[in-house]
C-alpha cells in the first residue's frame, strides 16, 4: 500500500526505530546504497523558499542514484497563474515516483496525498508540521546518546511557534523515561493542547523562564530562536533576552555529556564560540538530516525500511 | 396555544433554547409545504428552557448533522400519530462542508473545491479538528 509521511505521528515507534537504523548502515555502508533508486525521480515542490531542507532532499535522492527534478518557489511553479495543489501534484504525479512538498499553507500536503499517484513527503507545511525535521532530530539524538529513551530534553527559546519543538515533543513522549525541561519567556511558552497532550501521556515536564537555571541537568538541549518581535513588552525583552543565548560561560555550568542541538538557521542564540565545542551537535545534525530523508524515501518507495 | 399532533414526521425534542433557527436553516424547512411547527423557549424539568421542532412529513435528515449541531437533540419518529423510534443523538465522528476552518494559514482558505472535513478530537469537550491544519473547533460554534 502506498504510503505518505504528513506528520511524525504517522510513523509508529517501532517504524521509526526501523528507519534510523536503515540510516545507520547508509552511514556505514554509503556505496551499498549507491545505486539503490537508479532510474527512479524525486520531484522537490517549494512553494516558498528553503535552503537546507530542500537541498538535502535532493542529496539524499542523488546519493542514492536517483534524479530530482522540481522547482524552488511559487513563482516558478504554475502556481503563480492560479493553479491548484491538487492539480500540480496529480501532473507531477506523471513525472516523478516520489514527491516532497513544502507549501506555506498548513495542511497542504493533505490535499496533495489525496489526489498524488505517487507518495508524498510533507517537507514543512506552514507552522504546522515538519516531520523529517523531526527524524532528523530522533536520529542526532540517538547517535549522539545511544538511546531514545531515558533522556532529560531541555527545549529553549520559542516553544510557541516552533513547529519542531512540538513535533520532537510529540514524537519523545512515545518513549519511556523521557523529562522535559521547557526554558522560555511566559510569552512564547508551549501552547495549552500541547501542555495538555504530554499531562494525558504521564510525561513530566517543567516550564522555567532561565536557561542557566537548568542547564546543568540537561542531556539534550535543544534551542531555537526567540524573536524580538513576540515579545509583548521592551522591559521582558531586555530582561530575558540573554537568558536564550547560549555561550561558552553558561556551557560551563552545562555536564560534559550534553548534547546541542538546533534545527538552524541560527542568528545569535547559539555564541559561535560554542561551535568548536564537542557537545555542539548541530552540524552533525544537519549531516544526519540527508541520511534519514535516504532511509525515508527508500521506506516509501521499497519498503526497506 | 395549540398545536395539532403531527401524523407522519418528527417531533425534534430538547433542542437548546435559541438553536431552533439553526436547526430549521439546516433542514431546509422554510421550502417545505407540510405544516411546521417550532416552539421556543419550552418548560423543561431537565433543561430548564428548550425548543422543540414539529415536522408534519417524513423528510430526509442528517441524523449526524442534527447531532453535531446539538448533540443533546431527540428525535421522535411518528407514524400515523403514533411514536414509533426515539433516537437520542450524538457527536458524529467526521462532518464534511458543515463548517469552515478559520485558520487563515489553512490550506482550504485558498484551494479550488476542497472538502471542509473536521474530525471529532475530544467528545468530552465536544472539540473538533480541521483534518487539514489540525485547528480546533467546538460543536455548535459558528
Amino acid at each position: 500500500m502506498m504510503r505518505h509521511l504528513l506528520d511524525i505521528v504517522d510513523l509508529s515507534t517501532r517504524e521509526i526505530d526501523e528507519l534510523l537504523d536503515v540510516a545507520d548502515q547508509i552511514i556505514a555502508q554509503p556505496r551499498e546504497y549507491r545505486e539503490k533508486m537508479r532510474h527512479r525521480k524525486l520531484a522537490t515542490l517549494f512553494f516558498e523558499p528553503s535552503t537546507r531542507t530542500r537541498l538535502s532532499f535532493e542529496a539524499a535522492m542523488l546519493e542514492l542514484g536517483g534524479s530530482v527534478l522540481g522547482f524552488s518557489s511559487a513563482d516558478s511553479s504554475s502556481a503563480a497563474k492560479g493553479e491548484s495543489v491538487a492539480d500540480t501534484v496529480r501532473t507531477v504525479g506523471c513525472y516523478a515516483d516520489i514527491i516532497a512538498m513544502r507549501h506555506p499553507k498548513e495542511g497542504a500536503p493533505t490535499v496533495a496525498a489525496q489526489v498524488s499517484p505517487v507518495p508524498i513527503i510533507n517537507a514543512g507545511d506552514g507552522g504546522h508540521n515538519h516531520p523529517t525535521q523531526t527524524l532528523t532530530d530522533l536520529l542526532t539524538i540517538r547517535r549522539e546518546k545511544g538511546r531514545l529513551d531515558q533522556l532529560v530534553v531541555g527545549m529553549c527559546g520559542d516553544l510557541q511557534f516552533g513547529r519542531t519543538v512540538h513535533s520532537l515533543m510529540n514524537a519523545m513522549a512515545r518513549y519511556k523515561s523521557i523529562r522535559f525541561v521547557l526554558i522560555s519567556p511566559r510569552e512564547l511558552c508551549i501552547p495549552d493542547y500541547l501542555r495538555e497532550s504530554m499531562r494525558k501521556a504521564g510525561v513530566p515536564f517543567v516550564e522555567v523562564e532561565k536557561l542557566e537555571d537548568v542547564i546543568g541537568t540537561l542531556d539534550i538541549l535543544y534551542m531555537t530562536r526567540v524573536q524580538k518581535e513576540r515579545f509583548f513588552n521592551e522591559a521582558d525583552y531586555v530582561r530575558l533576552k540573554d537568558s536564550y543565548i547560549l555561550d561558552p560561560e553558561k556551557l560551563s555550568r552545562a555536564r560534559q555529556d550534553l548534547c546541542i542541538m538546533h534545527p538552524l538557521p541560527r542568528v545569535n542564540e547559539i555564541s559561535r564560540a560554542v561551535d568548536s565545542d564537542p557537545r555542539a551537535a548541530y552540524f552533525r545534525q544537519v549531516l544526519n538530516g540527508k541520511f534519514v530523508r535516504m532511509a525515508l524515501i527508500l521506506k516509501l518507495l521499497e519498503g526497506e525500511a | 396555544m395549540n398545536i395539532d399532533s403531527i401524523q407522519n414526521g418528527y417531533v425534534i425534542d430538547h433542542i437548546r433554547a435559541g438553536r431552533s433557527m439553526e436547526i430549521y436553516r439546516y433542514l431546509g424547512l422554510d421550502s417545505l409545504d407540510c405544516s411546521v411547527a417550532i416552539i421556543r423557549n419550552a418548560k423543561s424539568a431537565r433543561m430548564g428552557k428548550k425548543d422543540i421542532i414539529k415536522i408534519d412529513e417524513e423528510i430526509p435528515v442528517n441524523l449526524e448533522m442534527l447531532g453535531y449541531i446539538d448533540p443533546g437533540i431527540t428525535v421522535n419518529v411518528i407514524r400515523n400519530g403514533e411514536r414509533v423510534d426515539k433516537k437520542h443523538l450524538e457527536l458524529p465522528q467526521r462532518v464534511v462542508n458543515v463548517i469552515r476552518c478559520k485558520n487563515p494559514r489553512c490550506i482550504t482558505q485558498i484551494e479550488q473545491e476542497v472538502d471542509q472535513i473536521f474530525f471529532l478530537a475530544d467528545r468530552g469537550k465536544q472539540t473538533y479538528r480541521c483534518l487539514y491544519c489540525e485547528t480546533a473547533h467546538k460543536s455548535g460554534e459558528g
